[in-house]
C-alpha cells in the first residue's frame, strides 16, 4: 500500500509495548486516525516531542490493517504557550477530548480539523475563557445539533427567555421554562457565539455569564455524546 | 476452545494475562515449563509467591521495598535534604544510574493526565506534601518525564510547592548525548538553547 501524508493535531496518546505509543489524530483529509509510532518512548527517538498532545504536525504514514504507521513527522505549531501554562492546558484538553468523541475513523471532517487548529491557536495567543465553550457549541451546530438561542423551543417567543434545556436543545420563555435557568448576559454571549460574532464574544473578559456558558456548553456537549467528558473536572487549577 | 488438559490450559491462560504475552506465546512458554526439571520450575514458582509475600510498596516514599521502607529511604549515607519526585519505581534505577543524586526519592505512582481522568487526588501528591516538613526537606527536583502528562505533572507540584518556601526545581531538557542536532525537535532545541551554559575556560 501506499504511504500518505496529511496534517493534523494529535488528540491522545496511549503506551503501547516497550517504547511505542498509540497516537490518535485529526486530520484534516483522514477524519479521525489511529496510528503507531514505533519507539516514540526512547530519549533518542527522531519523533522527540511532535506526537505529544495538543501538537500540530505534518505527518507521512503507513497503512496498516488495524493501526497505520508513523514514518515521518514536522511540527506546524507545538503551541508552546498551552504546553508550558497549566490552565491553558487544563483547558485545551477537554477539546481535544471533544474531537475524540466527535469525530470518525476514515471519515474526513475537514471543519471540524479546522476550527480544532483555530481553537488551539486562540487558546495559545489569547487565553479567552469562551474559546472552549464557544467550540463546545460551533462543534455541537456542526454535528447538526445547533442549540435555539433566539427564540422560546417550545412557543417561539423571543421575548423573556430565562431558561436553558438541554432535552428540549434550546432556550424557554418564562411561561414554558423547564431546565435550568439562564442569565441575560449569558444568553447573549450564546447568541453571539452562534450568531456568527465568535469574535466579539471572545474578547469578553472572563466573568459569572463567560461561567455560565462555559458550565452549559459542557453541559449541552456531555448530553449529545451521551458520555462525561472525563478531562473536565480533575482539580488541576489549585 | 481448550485443547490441552486442565493443568496445562491453566497454565497457558495464566500466562497469556502477563504484558505482550499472546496466546502462542503463551503456549510456547507452557510447552518450556513443562520440559523443565521440577527443581527450575519450583524455582520460578517460589520466586513469584515469594516477591508478592515480600514486596510491598515502601510508606516514605512508594518505592517497592522489603518491609516497611526501602533500601534508600534507610540509608543513611543519604542526605535526608534533597527529595527527587518520580513517576515510577522504575525511574528511580534510572536515576541511580547516573550516580549523580544523593537524597532520597518521592514516588507519585503515575501522572497527571486530565484526558484519562487522573489528576492530582490519585497520585501520591499529599504524600509527598507531608512528608516535607517532618523531613526538612530543602530542595525538591521534579523528576517526572519530559512529555505532556510529566510536564503538567510539575507545573501542579512546583505551583503546589512553590509557596511552601522551598527551592523546586525541574531537570533540564535537552538534546540526549550522541544524537545530530539536525534530528532534534524544536521543542527540546528551544529548551535546550534557553538552559545553555556559559563554558568555563578551564573545561569544567
Amino acid at each position: 500500500m501506499q504511504l500518505y501524508r496529511d496534517q493534523g493535531v494529535v488528540l491522545r496518546t496511549w503506551k503501547l509495548g516497550e517504547a511505542d505509543r498509540i497516537v490518535v489524530l485529526m486530520t484534516k483529509g483522514h477524519g479521525k486516525v489511529r496510528a503507531v509510532a514505533k519507539g516514540v518512548r526512547k530519549t533518542r527517538s527522531k519523533f522527540g516531542s511532535r506526537l505529544e498532545p495538543t501538537s500540530h504536525i505534518a505527518v507521512q504514514l503507513y497503512p496498516g490493517r488495524e493501526l497505520d504507521t508513523v514514518t515521518q513527522v514536522d511540527s506546524i505549531d507545538h503551541f508552546r504557550a498551552i504546553r508550558d501554562d497549566l490552565d491553558l492546558l487544563a483547558r485545551a484538553v477537554p477539546l481535544l477530548e471533544a474531537v475524540d468523541q466527535l469525530a470518525l475513523e476514515g471519515e474526513p471532517n475537514r471543519r471540524l480539523y479546522e476550527m480544532l487548529v483555530g481553537a488551539l491557536r486562540t487558546l495559545a495567543d489569547e487565553g479567552s475563557p469562551l474559546v472552549v465553550p464557544g467550540f463546545f457549541l460551533k462543534a455541537l451546530a456542526l454535528e447538526g445539533f445547533r442549540p435555539v438561542v433566539d427564540h422560546c423551543v417550545s412557543c417561539g417567543a423571543t421575548e423573556d427567555l430565562v431558561a436553558f434545556d438541554e432535552d428540549a436543545g434550546g432556550v424557554l420563555c418564562r411561561s414554558c421554562r423547564r431546565g435550568g435557568a439562564i442569565s441575560p448576559d449569558a444568553l447573549s454571549l450564546l447568541q453571539r457565539i452562534l450568531g456568527g460574532q465568535l469574535g466579539s464574544a471572545l474578547s469578553e473578559p472572563p466573568g459569572p455569564a463567560s461561567h455560565e456558558v462555559e458550565v452549559l456548553a459542557t453541559r449541552l456537549l456531555e448530553h449529545h455524546l451521551e458520555r462525561r467528558l472525563r478531562s473536565v473536572d480533575v482539580g488541576l487549577a489549585g | 476452545m481448550s485443547v490441552y488438559a486442565g493443568p496445562v490450559q491453566d497454565l497457558i491462560d495464566e500466562l497469556g494475562r502477563l504484558p505482550g504475552v499472546g496466546p502462542k506465546s503463551a503456549q510456547r512458554i507452557a510447552f518450556y515449563l513443562l520440559k523443565l526439571p521440577t527443581a527450575d520450575a519450583t524455582r520460578l514458582a517460589d520466586a513469584i509467591t515469594e516477591v508478592k509475600a515480600r514486596v510491598a510498596f515502601c510508606e516514605r516514599c512508594f518505592n517497592i521495598a522489603e518491609g516497611p521502607e526501602c533500601g534508600i529511604c534507610s540509608d543513611p549515607r543519604r542526605d535526608t535534604h534533597l527529595i527527587c519526585v518520580v513517576e515510577e519505581p522504575r525511574d528511580i534505577v534510572a536515576v541511580e544510574k547516573t550516580g549523580e543524586f544523593r537524597g532520597r526519592y518521592h514516588v507519585l505512582q503515575g501522572a497527571i493526565s486530565p484526558i484519562e481522568g487522573i489528576g492530582p487526588d490519585q497520585l501520591k501528591v499529599a504524600e509527598l506534601v507531608a512528608r516535607l516538613e517532618p523531613e526538612d526537606v530543602t530542595e525538591v527536583i521534579l523528576c517526572t518525564n519530559p512529555n505532556i502528562e510529566g510536564e503538567a505533572t510539575a507545573m501542579y507540584l512546583s505551583r503546589l510547592l512553590k509557596p511552601l518556601g522551598l527551592k523546586v526545581t525541574r531537570i533540564a531538557s535537552g538534546l540526549p548525548v550522541g544524537g545530530d542536532l539536525e534530528y532534534a525537535d524544536e521543542l527540546t532545541l528551544g529548551r535546550a538553547l534557553e538552559g545553555r551554559r556559559e563554558l568555563e575556560p578551564d573545561g569544567d
